[in-house]
């Protein structure tokens, strides 16, 4: 089993194909959406997490850009600023993955982009702006 | 045997003065006595960085031909004082511009104030100016629009009224909503709870009764060097003590001052909270003369005896009654989990230790090569025995 977090970007044309169904369905892929939305331009934004056989996940990502679905890393997505950092922590205690972690020793902060689903409580409490999300 | 600061400048200058920061004096105390640590240690070196709300920038920004005497002025849109003379500004790290929307959409961003136009103006970015005057014989002009720079104005004065406070309350939230305070985003029935003090680091918890620090102690402030001016606004030295001395809740305060062209914005940080508004972020440390054994004791302070207490900021605090919930200490709240109540809680920072180390060291190492002498205060800070009395406000009804 595989799995990753991915941004998918649909074009106008795509925005109403059930798309994740056929995913599911005929690639056998298990798929959790995190985020979701369609901008003024109608260009369709899908944040998920996917994951199942290797083999299938990359037949899934295929028929993807087939389609004409763009497929980028959600990591890409994701900038922790670390020079504007203060290594307050306010942002630690409220990461529901995890993914800010406190060295308790140094007292300074740590970001893993793959265990973030881009929720963004902590852009929220971050006093300096230290994250920004671009979903 | 006593020492007199004189005596520890004289060894400052000849780059033999022992100089340790209040973290590395805990474990210097341990292996050796209070006494022989105390005639061996000359100085300790303390440090502070996070949100500071009372501070704000004097400038003068020079005459202009012809000459003003502003009435109203905006820097990068965000307002400032100029109820001084002509052309004396002074801008608040809390001022927002008027188009700001505040809490109109809940919870407001505070994206830009009065805190980032500082860090901007040490950053030596240039600074949008848009005055506005009724004009006079002797100051005619009526409008004045210009940029301007740091490093053009007469003076620019970093003055902050109240700093460094000694210790603080944690902040929790007992309410079934997610509330926006000055201490963070509180997640409803005790979801998490904020702290805001270097604890065992921080300038004041390692000189309790204020027997070294007064008026004209010279510190490292916002990256360069100020000197405390005076007690800061609500110092409040009459509070619960534990044996050592060290308060249980908020108690004294710093006014700070110095020149703000020698300073850096890496350590004045313009700062955005959430549903609260803009401040600035301010780097602070004092350095502590080790006179006499008493005051080396009061140094050796460490995270495990100072406590701080914890606060419901959905109805006590802004009610104004501030009723402790419980005490917990600063080693309690750095590994990031307290429990209030009977019930885990997750705590974080919004006063960074990592900088405050930071900052002690940096203010180490200016010491240690003869950079920075110790000054022999004006006059102490007013201690316990000064007769303060914090006052509330007495509402009288305007009829």
């Amino acid at each position: 089993m595989q799995k990753r977090k991915v941004v998918l970007t649909f074009p106008p044309s795509l925005i109403d194909q059930p798309v994740t169904y056929h995913l599911i369905r005929d690639y056998d892929l298990v798929v959790n959406i995190l985020k979701a939305k369609i901008s003024p331009k109608e260009e369709g934004r899908l944040m998920i997490e996917i994951s199942g056989k290797r083999e299938s996940l990359q037949r899934g990502m295929n028929y993807l850009q087939e389609l004409g679905v763009e497929v980028q890393p959600l990591a890409q997505d994701i900038i922790w600023l670390e020079e504007r950092c203060t290594h307050c922590t306010a942002c630690a205690s409220i990461c529901p993955t995890k993914a800010i972690a406190v060295d308790r020793k140094e007292m300074k902060i740590s970001f893993d982009k793959e265990k973030c689903i881009a929720c963004e409580l902590c852009v929220s409490v971050c006093p300096y702006k230290a994250i920004e999300i671009l979903f | 045997m006593a020492k007199t600061i004189a005596e520890i400048n004289e060894k400052i200058k000849k780059g033999k003065a022992v100089v340790v920061t209040a973290e590395e004096i805990i474990d210097i105390a341990k292996e050796k006595d209070i006494k022989k640590a105390a005639q061996e240690v000359d100085v300790v070196t303390t440090g502070t960085f996070g949100p500071m709300c009372s501070s704000g920038v004097l400038i003068n920004i020079g005459h202009s031909k012809p000459r003003i005497k502003i009435e109203k002025v905006y820097l990068n849109g965000v307002p400032a004082c100029a109820d001084l003379a002509a052309v004396d500004i002074y801008l608040g790290a809390t001022a927002l511009p008027d188009d700001d929307p505040r809490n109109k959409i809940y919870p407001g961003r505070f994206n830009y104030g009065g805190g980032h136009v500082i860090e901007d103006l040490v950053a030596g970015k240039d600074i949008k100016l848009q005055a506005t005057a009724y004009g006079t014989d002797c100051y005619p002009r009526k409008k004045l629009e210009t940029w301007i720079n740091i490093r053009d104005l007469n003076e620019a004065i970093l003055f902050n009224p109240r700093n460094a406070t000694q210790n603080y309350e944690v902040a929790v939230n007992l309410s079934d909503k997610v509330i926006y305070t000055y201490m963070g985003m509180l997640k409803p029935n005790l979801g998490n709870a904020y702290y805001c003090s270097a604890g065992q680091l921080s300038p004041l918890l390692n000189d309790p009764y204020y027997k070294t620090i007064g008026i004209g102690t010279r510190i490292f402030l916002g990256g360069g060097v100020g000197y405390v001016v005076w007690n800061g606004t609500q110092h409040n030295p009459n509070v619960p003590r534990t044996e050592e001395g060290i308060p249980k809740v908020a108690s004294g305060t710093l006014a700070v001052m110095g020149d703000l062209k020698q300073m850096s914005p890496e350590w004045l940080r313009g700062t955005s909270i959430t549903g609260y508004g803009a401040d600035l972020t301010v780097g602070i440390g004092v350095p502590i003369p080790i006179l006499n054994e008493e005051i080396l004791r009061y140094t050796v302070v460490s995270d495990e005896e100072i406590y701080a207490p914890v606060v419901d900021y959905s109805k006590s605090y802004p009610s104004g009654s501030s009723e402790v919930l419980c005490e917990v200490s600063y080693a309690e709240l750095k590994t990031g989990m307290i429990t209030v109540r009977g019930k885990k809680v997750p705590a974080a920072g919004l006063s960074s230790y990592a900088k405050a180390r930071e900052i002690a060291q940096i203010l180490k190492e200016w010491i240690k090569r003869g950079k920075f002498l110790l000054t022999e205060p004006v006059f102490l800070l007013p201690s316990v025995d000064a007769g303060i009395t914090f006052k509330d406000l007495k509402e009288r009804p305007i009829e």
